[in-house]
């Protein structure tokens, strides 16, 4: 695998110059540079070079960004693409095209019975908030949302929820702390059901995907929530600072309870969230939402352009 | 897709050696491998490349190319280099001439900082200190409630004044009454915050200001990819960060934001935090985080998680097999049985060098079925065989094997041929430079 900003061609000195330089510039700055180069009449080994640091410091990972360019070189070298701007487009393109390969999921409720979300993710990614988010916006379209707090591990994670959830204005299903999470999940299942629900949203605990226990616990969520009869589906909430760790993360959560779904949270802040392309990539799970910022209405249905053209921004 | 290093490298001077001989500029290109296995483990791209040059020379004067393993050598300089950028000298929690130490965490939303608060009172406490653990995230629905759990839990007091004071104003009265009772350390839990959030860094400025922490800690998750540069520059121009925590280190995050924040601030790096309960906090260990971002594989953490599952007799003599390389079948067969309650096999075997690639190569799925049917192999084979798999090189043998367990030939020598590379890689760790490379704790390889 040789990428071009690997190569050894320039000298140390140099290079350690632009290095201290490049960690100063803001990252705008450094991709405003980006565009004046896309500009330019040829492609140049810059060209590429630039390329690959953009996906990379976008956190989309070595060998996602080697195939990338790797194809754009060949349609270069064929004669396809001529002029940088050329290039930039088509690997717009093709960025755009990996997050729209999997048709939308949509978990929307449908008046026809109950649907229970299940989200699930690793500690801190941004579950709890993400519900909260969920509830209000299903509450404004006019569903009937119960929330059930299965995170029943986690200090207060009951009392977020539950400030949240008279935030939303949803009742909130909780059992005892330090409970048995799947008992919680039955009882908010019947209490949505009792209530004529159209969608349960489910609050699970935060765990790292290498837990072998925790795993199964989830395994064990999501069998009590099939066998009733439901619609489920499950949400993975990925925090956008994450790094090449996203995928082994969606790796894993994939095999134990099957993925409807990504949110990407944290998109609010200087992180990119490029691992998501290789998530969809692999896995075949769509994104769904975009999560940006703190407050309750800081979520948006996800926007693959709006996504890629953030890379360049 | 997570080649180790010594995989990758190898490949490289695989492909160097059939051209022939080595030349000079193949360092450079083992080089490149390092700087690529580096950014697959999160260092920040720029980081990795400053790192790389300035290893490059050391690489040389090692006349690493005329060794017999140039990619042992050249591990070993870029190793030691990282060890020492990491950090060789013992980063301790520093104490106020006067008590109480005022110790302020900070960090992204979601990094861990009232986790990390709870573990380093209780460390505190155990060192024989008085600390008191103080409320100042006022925004985020029942942060104060989380804080107050965990201190009830762990019986250590909390000072909290709602959600309607301002954290400096909190910060300041708690730090008043931990003077005034006796308090060696006064523990500030801060909301998570964006760095650009130029308010909320306002913020933190007055918290500071009104509370003069003798440790400004930047908890940082070891998940943090590419970015992890920026923010941790932005909370150290603000607020000159001291020390940093990496937590959720007990995930399998290679942790290259270990390395990026460190280079770009030169903040020591303190603790790491190994899990969610109050006791899994541990001091930082230069070498071990360094094997871990290069992708050497963990031995170090593997026999601990056997310690933690087997009994110490038990421990002590897989430690004995794995060093003298005398690990059998039957060892092996024994240990499944413990190895089960450890967690997937799959992700203890990439913890051995070399090893979790040697798995993917053969496409090898591990999961529980994969490891039924390898009881299933080893339990149709003889003692004899279990002790001295080489017998088994009779294909005859191999047939009973297989049609014994339910399975086909080339399963027996799909197990073979891992348990000799396993056997392999134990030699190659310990005939190698390796064992000295491994920490020095006592009880283990000393
Ligand atoms: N800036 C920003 N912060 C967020 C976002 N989503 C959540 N947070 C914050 O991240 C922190 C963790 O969020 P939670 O919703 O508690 O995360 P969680 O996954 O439920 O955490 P655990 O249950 O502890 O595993 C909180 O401080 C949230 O306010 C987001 O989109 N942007
Ligand atoms: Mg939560």
């Amino acid at each position: 695998m040789v990428m071009r900003f690997l190569r050894g061609k320039q000298d140390p000195k140099e290079r350690d110059q632009k290095l201290d330089e490049g960690l100063q510039k803001s990252r705008s700055g450094l991709f405003g540079q980006m565009s004046a180069l896309f500009d330019r009449e040829e492609i140049t080994d810059e060209t590429w070079e630039e390329l690959e640091e953009l996906l990379v410091a976008s956190d989309v990972g070595v060998e996602t960004t080697f195939t990338l360019v790797e194809s754009l070189q060949d349609r270069v070298d064929s004669g396809e693409l001529r002029r940088p701007s050329h290039v930039r487009e088509t690997l717009k393109q093709e960025l755009r095209g990996i997050l729209e390969s999997v048709p939308p999921r949509n978990g929307a409720a449908t008046g026809e019975g109950l649907l229970v979300t299940l989200v699930v993710g690793v500690n801190g990614v941004g579950k709890t908030t993400t519900i909260a988010k969920m509830a209000n916006r299903l509450k404004a379209d006019g569903a009937q949302v119960v929330i059930g707090a299965a995170d029943t591990f986690r200090a207060a994670a009951i009392d977020q929820l539950e400030v949240w959830g008279q935030r939303a204005g949803v009742p909130v299903i909780a059992g005892a702390p330090n409970s048995d999470p799947a008992s919680v999940v039955h009882d908010a299942l019947a209490a949505a059901r009792t209530r004529r629900a159209d969608v349960l949203l489910v609050d699970t605990a935060g765990r790292l995907h290498t837990k072998y226990n925790l795993m199964e616990e989830l395994r064990k969520i999501e069998r009590v929530v099939s066998k009733g009869g439901s619609k489920v589906e499950n949400l993975l909430v990925l925090d956008a600072t994450t790094g090449q760790n996203g995928l082994l993360q969606a790796r894993q959560f994939a095999k134990t309870v099957s993925l409807d779904g990504v949110v990407i949270s944290k998109m609010d802040g200087t992180s990119k969230g490029g691992i998501v392309f290789a998530v969809v990539k692999e896995l075949g799970v769509p994104i769904r939402y975009v999560a940006t910022g703190e407050k309750i209405g800081d979520l948006a249905e996800f926007d693959s352009q709006a996504f890629v053209d953030a890379l360049w921004s | 897709m997570f080649e180790s290093l010594t995989d990758r490298m190898q490949g490289t001077f695989k492909k160097l050696n059939s051209k022939g001989r080595i030349a000079e500029n193949d360092v450079d290109l083992a080089l490149r491998e390092v700087r690529i296995s580096l950014m697959e483990a999160d260092v920040n791209l720029k980081v990795a490349k400053q790192f790389v040059n300035g290893v490059k020379a050391k690489v040389e004067d090692a006349h690493a190319l005329e060794s017999l393993n140039p990619t042992q050598q050249i591990i070993q300089v870029v190793n030691e280099e990282m060890v020492e950028l990491l950090g060789s000298e013992e980063a301790k929690l520093q104490t106020a001439p006067a008590p109480p130490t005022v110790l302020m965490m900070v960090g992204l939303q979601g990094s861990g900082k009232t986790t990390h608060s709870a573990k380093l009172a209780l460390l505190l406490r155990r060192q024989g200190g008085k600390p008191m653990l103080v409320a100042a995230d006022v925004y985020r629905p029942a942060a104060v409630k989380q804080l107050e759990t965990l201190g009830g839990n762990l019986k250590i007091p909390v000072h909290s004044e709602g959600t309607q004071v301002a954290p400096e104003r909190i910060a300041a009265n708690a730090v008043a009454e931990a003077r005034a009772n006796g308090y060696t350390h006064v523990i500030l839990d801060t909301a998570g915050r964006l760095s650009i959030d130029e308010a909320m860094m306002q913020e933190l400025e007055r918290v500071k200001e009104a509370t003069n922490p003798t440790e400004t800690l930047l908890v940082a998750d070891a998940m943090t990819g590419q970015e992890a540069v920026r923010v941790a520059q932005q909370f150290h121009e603000r607020l000159g960060v001291t020390g940093l925590i990496m937590s959720k280190m007990d995930g399998d995050a290679r942790g290259g934001a270990a390395l990026s924040i460190r280079s770009v601030t030169g903040v020591p790096i303190k603790f790491i935090g190994t899990g969610e309960r109050p006791e899994a906090l541990e001091p930082f260990m230069p070498d071990r985080m360094a094997s871990r971002i290069l992708g050497l594989g963990d031995m170090l953490s593997l026999i601990e998680r056997a310690q933690a599952a087997f009994d110490e007799r038990q421990a002590a003599e897989l430690e004995q097999k794995m060093r003298t390389a005398t690990f059998t079948l039957e060892d092996f067969y024994t240990q499944l049985q413990t190895i089960k309650s450890m967690g997937p096999l799959s992700q203890l075997l990439d913890m051995i060098p070399g090893m979790g690639s040697a798995m993917r190569n053969q496409d090898v799925q591990v999961d529980e079925r994969e490891m039924k049917r390898i009881e299933a192999i080893i339990q149709s084979m003889t003692p004899d065989e279990r002790q001295h798999p080489e017998i088994l090189k009779n294909g005859r043998r191999r047939k009973r094997v297989a049609a014994g367990s339910g399975t086909s030939v080339a399963d027996v020598n799909a197990l073979l041929s891992q348990f000799n590379q396993m056997q392999k890689m134990m030699k190659q760790l310990t005939a190698g430079g390796s064992r000295g490379k491994l920490p020095r704790i006592p009880g283990l390889f000393s």
